[in-house]
């Protein structure tokens, strides 16, 4: 296994653990973070494939991809918190209503 | 060379690790603001493995946004969230709830489990060496103007994505301008820290700017880490109070916003009555099309960067004066 396998798992752990964040909690904001961490696992799988390629120069049409997805990224995430923002003023609470809790 | 190898693998180890327990800590901490610091310093961590991966234009596009810009956005909706709510409820009412429901968490643990396995397995029993489009890059880097490889593959060769990524920048702000409301309320005055930080470092963030701009076309840097240099010293300027003339408001700060993509546009229609196709740039002009194209991209990004930090439309603050 060489270091460009090592990262890739990583990668699919990070996605994994923010899957579980994303679906287990119910703060918006958690949402928020949890999602910024899956998607940097996506890219860090994505480079690190890139990587396989070994003595030579790794493959750059990932690495493009990859800073393309993290500058917008960091746009979707600006809206996302603003729509956060937006629930929080309406709703006086950023947490997701818990359905169970309501129909007992 | 044996021991370096030895010393290189320790190294993966302790980073693919400090990098999963990070993003765990930030998922799981009780208190949110220390979840948000966490996952700055987790963003940081990124910006290594990126180094260690080879991929330095990366890197430097996550120091500056993944670390800096992300985690600026989220602390500064954090403290409208807590002005916003009450803030205990901010705090903990989330983190200790979790504990209460096991079966909330069980199946979703068990779920994602089997996905992690499945995703390594597909992972792992990927062909150990593939050249991948390196090759194909690597010939046609001659004739695309640059000698960055990742800066060919983003201007020339993949040209149309970086098109379509400015609309997404800008229909992103769109969306923050249409949902934020008012944004140009003005804090506390910032302290002399702060005041004397900024007049240092906003000169410094420009020349940086600048340089990743020009140095992009034959080394790491490019038009998205100097946007997003850009971005972070309009960051620091707004946090230090300044707050732009509001006949700026109008229709130069629109002009800028719409400038990379406007420039793309322009350049693919030209392209394609001269060439035929869009985007495709004649190999003897290209370095020039591509910095052109380029500088209109840093701008935008940059502004568009700060603007969506700013958190609502600048024109409503006008309009209430």
């Amino acid at each position: 296994m060489s270091a460009a396998f090592l990262y890739a798992l990583v990668g699919t752990g990070l996605f994994s653990l923010g899957l579980y964040g994303l679906i287990v909690y119910a703060h918006l904001l958690r949402k928020i973070l949890a999602l910024n961490v899956m998607g940097s696992g996506i890219f860090l799988v994505l480079v690190a494939l890139a990587r396989r390629t070994g003595e030579a120069q790794p493959d750059a049409v990932p690495h493009a991809m990859v800073i393309t997805g993290i500058v917008v990224a960091v746009s979707a995430t600006a809206l996302a918190l603003i729509l956060m923002l937006r629930v929080a003023a309406e709703t006086g609470s950023a947490e997701l209503p818990d359905d169970q809790r309501e129909s007992h | 060379m044996e021991a370096l190898t030895l010393l290189a693998w320790i190294f993966d180890g302790l980073l693919g690790v400090g990098l999963l327990w990070l993003a765990w800590q930030a998922l799981t901490s009780p208190d949110l603001f220390r979840a948000i610091v966490l996952f700055i310093a987790f963003g940081l961590l990124m910006a290594l493995a990126w180094v260690r991966l080879e991929a330095p234009d990366v890197a430097l596009a996550e120091a500056a946004i993944g670390a800096g810009l992300t985690g600026a956005l989220l602390l500064a909706a954090f403290a409208k969230l807590c002005s916003i709510t009450a803030s205990e409820d901010a705090k903990t009412a989330d983190g200790e709830r979790i504990y209460i429901r096991l079966t909330h968490y069980w199946i979703p643990a068990v779920t994602v489990l089997l996905v992690a396995v499945g995703l390594g397995y597909v992972v792992l029993s990927l062909p150990p060496y593939v050249t991948g489009l390196s090759v194909e890059v690597a010939a046609n880097l001659k004739s695309s103007g640059v000698s960055n490889p990742v800066t060919a593959v983003l201007l020339n060769f993949r040209g149309y994505d970086t098109l379509l990524e400015m609309v997404v920048l800008l229909l992103a702000l769109l969306g923050v301008w249409s949902l934020g409301g008012s944004a140009l309320r003005r804090e506390a005055a910032p302290g002399l820290v702060l005041d004397t930080l900024a007049r240092v470092l906003v000169p410094l963030l420009l020349l940086v700017a600048a340089y990743l701009l020009w140095v992009g076309a034959h080394a790491p840097g490019g038009a998205f880490q100097a946007g997003a240099v850009l971005g972070a010293a309009g960051v620091l300027l707004l946090l230090a109070g300044w707050r732009p003339h509001v006949g700026l408001m109008a229709w130069p700060l629109r002009l800028m916003l719409v400038a990379g993509p406007a420039a793309f546009v322009v350049m693919a229609a030209v392209l394609y009555m001269i060439e035929g196709r869009l985007l495709e740039f004649p190999p003897a002009q290209a370095g020039m099309l591509i910095l052109i194209l380029e500088t209109a991209a840093t701008v935008s990004i940059g502004v568009t960067l700060a603007a969506l930090f700013l958190g609502g439309n600048p024109q409503n603050y006008k309009d209430q004066r």
